[in-house]
This record gives structure tokens, sequence and C-alpha cells, in this order.
């Protein structure tokens, strides 16, 4: 990547993004720049037929991989008929509860032990205490806890999501500037009116940062625990394709995990970015 | 103008326990009148800025008392607007929302606050960056958010901590001249601290220079100069004159501070 022309374009990345896409015709360097990002892919993909196709096995075996035609043919069957769409809506519906149970609890547990430490004596220690524990671990238990598979699959997810949305929200809430707390109160700003005005605006920059990460764990946990129990939900699709020999279709489960974890991650990043316009575009995220 | 009397009477605080225990000041007396500009100069670390958070109610003194208009000083309050050094603004307000704060603790309704959050602005020359996030302003213009946040408050007395000291020289004089300007429309009490000379007899019709900590009053300089003061002032015979005292004492207090290679 540190190639010749890559130093010769470098201030070109500090121009802001808006304009540049705005514009014409962009500028020779920004156009060379795109050019080897979709070389790059391009080259991905030969690279994955070339080894399915010539079935290639020197200690890594692509004999039983599909080709990239046979899994766009496959997504292509998947998606006109019903069946898959269950899978897919069964997985959002336990991501979207999952992760809205951990928001609420995480941002509301976070704020309070961040700012009180009678909150932060009697709430956290127990919460240290099961952080390092993966949620993973948590799927024998949780089948035993709860009722019904979808409560015990949403347990889970929400479990992962929560651990890194309380921590963030307790770091945003000790990171408020303290002389800010004193302007609020000689301003005349009473306790309740420093928590509303001052602990949760300037706690949220990180507690984005917390639900961004958080949503990240709670994929990853939702796809554990449909591989491990489950009949619906995109992990269990992926899982029983790989049972029943459908090798194209385990292929499509991974590429549609991934494009519904990357657009939830985006959908919280836009979230973000709303509710703190006073942030500099460029601390935005973005790409 | 009635409000804004400020008794401060054998004024007593220290840091820390025990062994590490340090006295920043020491047996600090001053009274204000209404409507007086009273600057605090000394050293840096000799306990003015101490002084100030104890006015403010951000510190509890160990001895002595604060009275203002006959109130003792327990705790912070609205009537006593603290203007900071810096980065006070909230980040997540637009200019309006911050000086609309005070006014919105109050339970003010909004309409009315926006009219007299703009007047305030107006004021300090800010017509127009209504809706700016504090990011987007220079620090000069962040100062000027912040002394109409605190006026907007019609605060018994406004309390500065070196509140240009983070500003070029350049925009500093501006920000001293605009201080006057707005000091002249509002008539409040103000208690200024500073370590700059120039800046407290420029701004002050008194300057209570501090010794070095544990901090004590070592001399109230009154400056006689007329109002209203134009940057020019600095140079006439009789600020030279002011200067010269002022200076001669400060030399000696900062001396106590660090004796080092200054002789």
């Amino acid at each position: 990547m540190a190639s010749m022309p890559g130093a010769e374009t470098a201030p070109l990345v500090g121009a802001p993004a808006a304009q540049a896409a705005a514009a014409p015709a962009a500028p020779a360097g920004l156009r060379r720049r795109r050019v080897r990002r979709a070389a790059s892919l391009g080259v991905f993909f030969v690279l994955w037929h070339v080894a399915t196709e010539w079935d290639l096995a020197f200690y890594v075996r692509f004999q039983n991989i599909p080709t990239p035609a046979q899994v766009l043919a496959e997504a292509v069957d998947l998606f006109g008929a019903a069946g898959f769409y269950v899978h897919i809506l069964a997985s959002l519906e336990r991501i979207w509860l999952g992760f809205a149970i951990a928001s609420v609890l995480g941002i509301g547990l976070g704020l309070l032990i961040g700012w009180f430490s009678f909150a932060e004596d009697t709430l956290f220690p127990p919460i240290e205490l099961l952080r390092p524990i993966p949620a993973v671990a948590w799927v024998p238990l949780s089948i035993m806890l709860w009722p019904t598979e979808r409560s015990s699959i949403v347990f889970i997810t929400a479990l992962g999501a929560f651990f890194p949305i309380v921590l963030n929200t307790i770091h945003g809430v000790e990171s408020i500037d303290r002389q800010l707390v004193r302007a609020a109160t000689s301003l005349g700003a009473g306790r309740a009116a420093i928590f509303r005005e001052v602990v949760i605006p300037g706690a949220l920059p990180s507690i984005v940062t917390g639900l961004s990460v958080g949503m990240g764990v709670s994929w990853l946990c939702l796809i554990s625990a449909e591989m491990i129990s489950g009949q619906f939900g995109v992990g269990y699709f992926t899982w029983v394709a790989y049972g029943i020999v459908k090798y194209s279709q385990i292929v499509v489960g991974m590429l549609v995990i991934g494009v519904l974890g990357m657009m939830s991650s985006a959908l919280i990043r836009v979230i973000g970015a709303r509710c703190m316009p006073w942030l500099p575009r460029r601390a935005k995220g973005g790409s | 103008m009635s409000t804004g009397r400020i008794e401060i009477n054998d004024l007593g605080i220290a840091y820390g326990a025990n062994s590490r225990r340090v006295e920043a000041v020491r047996q600090f007396t001053l009274m204000t009148t209404p409507g007086e500009f009273v600057a605090l100069l000394g050293p840096s670390g000799c306990g003015k800025t101490t002084v100030l958070n104890a006015v403010a109610g951000f510190v509890q003194p160990d001895a002595g008392t604060i009275v203002l208009d006959g109130e003792p000083v327990r705790g912070p309050g609205a009537d006593r607007g603290m203007v900071f050094q810096q980065h006070s603004l909230f980040p997540w307000k637009t200019v309006l929302a911050n000086v609309e704060f005070g006014l919105k603790m109050r339970g003010i309704k909004k309409s009315l606050r926006t009219s007299q959050a703009r007047g305030y602005l107006d004021l300090v020359g800010l017509a127009g960056f209504e809706d700016a996030y504090p990011a987007e302003l220079s620090g000069g213009m962040q100062q000027r958010v912040g002394i109409a946040r605190t006026l907007v408050n019609r605060p018994r007395v406004m309390l500065m901590d070196e509140p240009f000291g983070a500003l070029d020289a350049q925009t500093r004089l501006n920000m001293q001249e605009l201080l006057l300007n707005v000091w002249r429309e509002v008539r409040t009490t103000v208690i200024f601290v500073t370590h700059d000379i120039d800046e407290a007899l420029f701004l002050s019709d008194r300057v209570a220079v501090m010794t070095a900590r544990p901090g004590e009053i070592r001399d109230v300089v009154a400056v006689k100069l007329t109002r209203p003061r134009a940057a020019e002032v600095i140079t006439t015979a009789e600020f030279m004159a002011l200067k010269a005292r002022v200076l001669a004492q400060v030399r000696e207090e900062s001396a106590r501070v660090a004796p080092g290679p200054r002789r």
C-alpha cells in the first residue's frame, strides 16, 4: 500500500468527503485510488474463482468450497422463495429485541454507576465478575433459565451487547469535564438538571461507541447461539446447510450475516451522528 | 444598584490532610462595594483562584466567612456567575442554548428566554452566531458567549478566573475593551483574577495584590483612571506610576515562590 503514488496523493485524503463527491470530475489522484480499490475487490473474486474452479488443495482444501457463480445462483434461488426470509426475520427480531434490552439496561445502569458512587458500589461488582465470561459460554445455562428457545437466544444476544454498552457509558460519564458541572451549578442547575443537561449529553459520544461495539458483539452472539441451539435464524440456516451438504447455502448465509451486521452498524452510526450534531464531521466515524 | 456587596472576612482555605496539608489562603479579607470592579492579582499558585472558587461556592472555607449582601455563601448559586478560563461552554448546546441555560434553570418560558439571550449575545457582539456550536467559534468568541451566559442571569457578582489568559495578545486587548463596555451597561460587581498587571490596572477600580502562598492581601491599589478607558490609557504617566508600584510588589512575591536565577 505504501507505494510512491500513495505518498503523492496523501494530501487529498484530508479533503472533505462531501466536496469530493459533489465534484463532477474527481481529482486524478482520488480517481486512481478508487480504481485501485475496485481492482482489489476484483482480484479477491478472481482468486476465489480460481481456487474453487481448479479445486486447489495444498493443505487448505478448496474442493468442497462453492465458486462465486454457484453462490450467486444459490442466492438468487434462496431470495426467490419465502423460506429464507423466515430465517432472516427470525434473526432480525432476536437482534432487535436483544439489542434494545441491552441498550436500555446498559445505558441506564452505566449512567447510574458512572455518576453515583452508591450505585457503583452496589451494582458494579457483579458486572465486573461476569464480564470476562464470553456470552456464548452462557448457552447451556441460558437454555435452562429461559422457557423458550427464542427467549434464551435473545438473552444471549442481549448479554453480549450489554457489557460493551454499560462499560462505555460508565467511561463516558467518568470522563465528563468537572468544570462543566461547576459551570452548570453556578448557572443555577440542581442535581436533576445536571444529570439531564450535562451528564447524559456529556456521555453520549461514549454511549454511541458502546452501542456500535455492542451491535457487533450481539451479532456474534446471535449467530453462535443459533448455531448451537435453534430451529430458525440465519446462523441455524448456515449450520444446517453444512449438515445437509448444501455448501453454497453456507456461503450465502455467511454473506447475509455480514451484510446485515454491516447495515446495523451503519444504522447506529447514522443515528449517533444525528443525536450529536455538535461533533465535527470527521469525528462522526464515517467510512 | 445596591446589590453585589461582598464581604470576605479572615478567609482561610487549606488542601490535603495531615502532613501533606497545604495552606492555600490565609486571613484573606476583602470587601467590595456594589458595582465595583476588583482585580485579584498575584503570582501563580498564590491562591487567587481558590478565593474565587470559595466565593462561587465550589470550595468550602476552613476559616472565616464570605457574605454576599448580608447572606452567608453556602454553596454554588446563580447569584454568583463564574466565567472560566476556557472550555466551559456546553459543547452539545448551540451558542443560544448555552446563553439560555441559566434562564431555563429558572423555569422561564422558551420565548422569553430566547429574546433575553439574544439581547446579551447582541451586547457581546455575537448576534448571528446563535446556531453555532462552541467548537465552531474562536477562543475569544467562546469567552464572549461565556460572559453573555453568566450575565443573562443578572448575577449580583460576576467572578472571572483569568478569562482572557488563554487568548492571544491582540484578542485579549479587544476582549478587555469589550468587557469594560459590557460592564458599563450591566454594572454588576466583578471580581477578576489575573496575573497580568496591565490587565488588572486597565480594567479595575481597585487591584488587590496577593502575597505568595499562603495567599494574603499584600496591598490594595485604587485605580483612579477616568472611565470610559481606551487601550491608550496604559501609556499615560498615571498608569505607569501605578504599574511601577504593583510590579515591584508582584516581583517580590514571585521571587518568594521561586527563588531561582532571578538575582
